[in-house]
């Protein structure tokens, strides 16, 4: 199967038709009454690009009640009382690319750790003990250091542990994404960290990371590979959130068109501190999230919306319903750090709480939180 | 609207509106008719025609010049038979065009779906612009977009059954997730139904029975060129009343987004 560098219906063809000012000039044309047509048409479920883009737009800030109002309906209709538990597992944090906002970012003079076997079951036990079922495995960008045989034999001990495997690695190419999936990984995730061009040449100096187009098309080669599920994403913070939300629709819904068997997931992390002197960070506001996640809600109604501890408790707690189908609970954002293995880790967590604590949060408001909703003997 | 062209299999075409030509009282009729929907594309059941005569009186009531002909496989109740009635079709000189239908029941009149997929993948290997006629099932249609066809054509309601669009809920699925046009087939009862039809989304109506038995063929035919143009222009030019947001709007507590505020109180 061609890579889709060389495939006319890959989104670099679409990406590369819209440039960034000309996206955010779009998004700021639209008016109040474009929000209120767009509101309307979501009532009727006749939603259409321009009403996404009305809904991100600054001018639905005043509608935002109204839009979570939606968003909690359609959420309750597509995924009912229900929010979906994960915990992410660091194999290494080796990386062998430069980007200035991150933590593991090649020039930080920090330990750098691989887990051994003994340490991946010891992480595994642990996790599973606690009673998560659903894993997200990470590493860092290194190609050689965690090459895909590690990745692969990683997901192997793992399916010993867990139910379902998503991965969140450096970009690989359709064959390699297959291998992966037959080694029993049925999620990808890949964040493309920022739409606007300038930008991502700014901060991705070194590495493989550098090549922009490369990335920007995986999750395009995760769907011809078969993934079951797609996580797209952009870093807010890293330029003009806006734009991001554009593209990132964008994205979502040129998934959706080509890869009809997979779900479509999508994650909106914010910046956090970690090791480095990063500080050119655009803030995003709680308000203008909440704007974000309803917005994709109501556009895209069944795609999954994830919800990291990179948010704090309070903004977590009031989050569940509103529109996201996934948090993580009591992650270590470093490899061995549930087992207190000392290395590094990539950012800092805002939400510290335990499994046991979240589910309880989950529980109070009335919601079921789900360990397991897939199963390993789906897979082979 | 001028420029508001339905693509399809290479081709640009101004009406939205396909007919077939089953049925009709007489060829005259059909012609008639044909003229009055300012109709483009119009199907003829390759059963139909008698490819040996030199004068066939369907065929020769079609204008060649501004209509396609589309040949269908009518009759073929597997996907055996559809691939041979295709090959025939092409016989006929209108290129690579075929509308797949294969149909094993006589009575409902129901295309079979694993028949029609079969016979859709071999065609489109063959090089035939395949448009399958298919219960309006959105897995179905996302399977014959993969094999490449050059447009779905679900079913409203049974054929002949002027029920209208019974099958919404699944031709909402379809419209929204297809990369190809939408054509809705068959059931479309009154000229209502096509612009439903059309403010839906689908991108063109095939109408058959409704025009055909209707007491005025003619006039019907025009009322349904109406029906679809006023359906996309509706779909198109989307209405912009805002009052089912007025209950919405209506609540000056905010208890989604409230805390919110407390946030930035701290």
């Amino acid at each position: 199967m061609k890579n889709p560098e060389n495939n006319p219906s890959s989104f670099l063809n679409l990406f590369h038709t819209i440039e960034f000012p000309k996206a955010l000039e779009e998004i700021h044309s639209k008016e109040k009454r474009d929000v209120e047509t767009a509101l309307h048409n979501a009532i009727l479920k006749r939603m259409e690009w321009g009403d996404y883009l009305a809904l991100i737009s600054p001018n639905a800030d005043l509608y935002l009640e109204e839009m979570a109002t939606i968003s909690k309906e359609i959420t309750l209709e597509r995924f009912g009382k229900t929010i979906q538990i994960y915990v992410p597992i660091y194999l290494s944090n080796e990386c062998r690319s430069s980007c200035l906002y991150c933590g593991f970012s090649f020039e930080n003079k920090i330990n750098r750790i691989t887990l051994t076997e003994t340490q991946l079951r010891k992480e595994a036990e642990i996790l599973s003990n606690k009673g998560f079922r659903h894993i997200l495995v990470l590493t860092g960008e290194d190609y050689s250091k965690t090459p895909i045989e590690y990745i692969m034999k990683s997901i192997e001990i793992l399916r010993e542990y867990f139910s379902s495997i998503s991965i969140e690695i450096y970009p690989l190419d359709i064959e390699d994404y297959k291998k992966i999936i037959a080694s029993g990984s049925d999620g990808l995730a890949l964040y493309q960290e920022t739409y606007n061009k300038e930008i991502y040449k700014k901060y991705h100096v070194r590495g493989v990371k550098k090549n922009m187009d490369y990335r920007l098309d995986a999750p395009d080669r995760g769907g011809m590979a078969g993934f079951r599920r797609i996580g797209i994403g952009a870093l807010l913070g890293l330029s003009n959130p806006l734009g991001e939300l554009y593209y990132l629709g964008l994205h979502a819904n040129h998934l959706l068109k080509n890869f009809w068997k997979s779900q479509i997931q999508i994650s909106l992390p914010r910046m956090r501190p970690a090791e480095g002197d990063f500080s050119e960070i655009t803030p995003v506001t709680d308000r203008e999230f909440v704007r974000f996640v309803t917005a994709i809600r109501i556009y895209f109604r069944d795609a999954g919306i994830i919800l990291s501890t990179r948010e704090s408790p309070h903004f977590r707690d009031n989050l569940v319903g509103l529109g996201i189908t996934q948090m993580s609970a009591g992650s270590k954002t470093e490899p061995g750090g549930y087992q207190g293995v000392k290395a590094l880790e990539q950012f800092q967590t805002e939400d510290k709480r335990s499994l046991e604590e979240i589910q309880e949060m989950i529980c109070k408001k009335g919601f079921d939180p789900v360990l397991k909703d897939y199963d390993r003997a789906i897979l082979k | 609207m001028s420029n508001d062209l339905l693509s399809l299999g290479g081709r640009h075409f101004h009406s939205r509106l396909f007919i077939g030509t089953g049925k009709f009282s007489s060829a005259e009729t059909m012609q008639k008719a044909i003229r009055a929907s300012h109709s483009e594309i119009v199907t003829v059941a390759l059963r139909r025609v008698d490819l040996e005569a030199k004068n066939d009186d369907i065929l020769d009531k079609i204008d060649r010049s501004t209509t396609l002909l589309l040949p269908n496989t009518s009759g073929a109740r597997d996907a055996i038979e559809a691939i041979r009635l295709a090959k025939l079709a092409r016989s006929l000189g209108g290129g690579d065009w075929v509308k797949l239908e294969v149909i094993p029941d006589p009575i409902y009149l129901l295309p079979d779906p694993i028949e029609t997929l079969k016979a859709a993948i071999e065609l489109v290997k063959e090089g035939f612009k395949v448009m399958p006629y298919i219960n309006a099932d959105p897995v179905l249609c996302k399977h014959l977009e993969d094999a490449g066809c050059i447009c779905v054509m679900p079913l409203g309601s049974p054929i002949g059954s002027n029920q209208g669009i019974k099958t919404k809920a699944n031709i909402e699925i379809i419209i929204h997730q297809s990369k190809i046009p939408v054509v809705i087939d068959a059931g479309l009862g009154e000229p209502s139904h096509a612009s439903e039809a059309m403010e839906m989304g689908a991108d063109a109506v095939l109408v058959n029975t409704a025009i055909a038995i209707a007491k005025d063929p003619e006039k019907i035919a025009e009322a349904f060129k109406l029906a679809v143009i006023a359906g996309r222009l509706s779909y198109i030019h989307r209405g912009r009343s805002t009052s089912h947001l007025a209950s919405l709007m209506g609540n000056a507590s905010s208890p989604l987004t409230g805390f919110l505020d407390e946030e930035s109180r701290k």
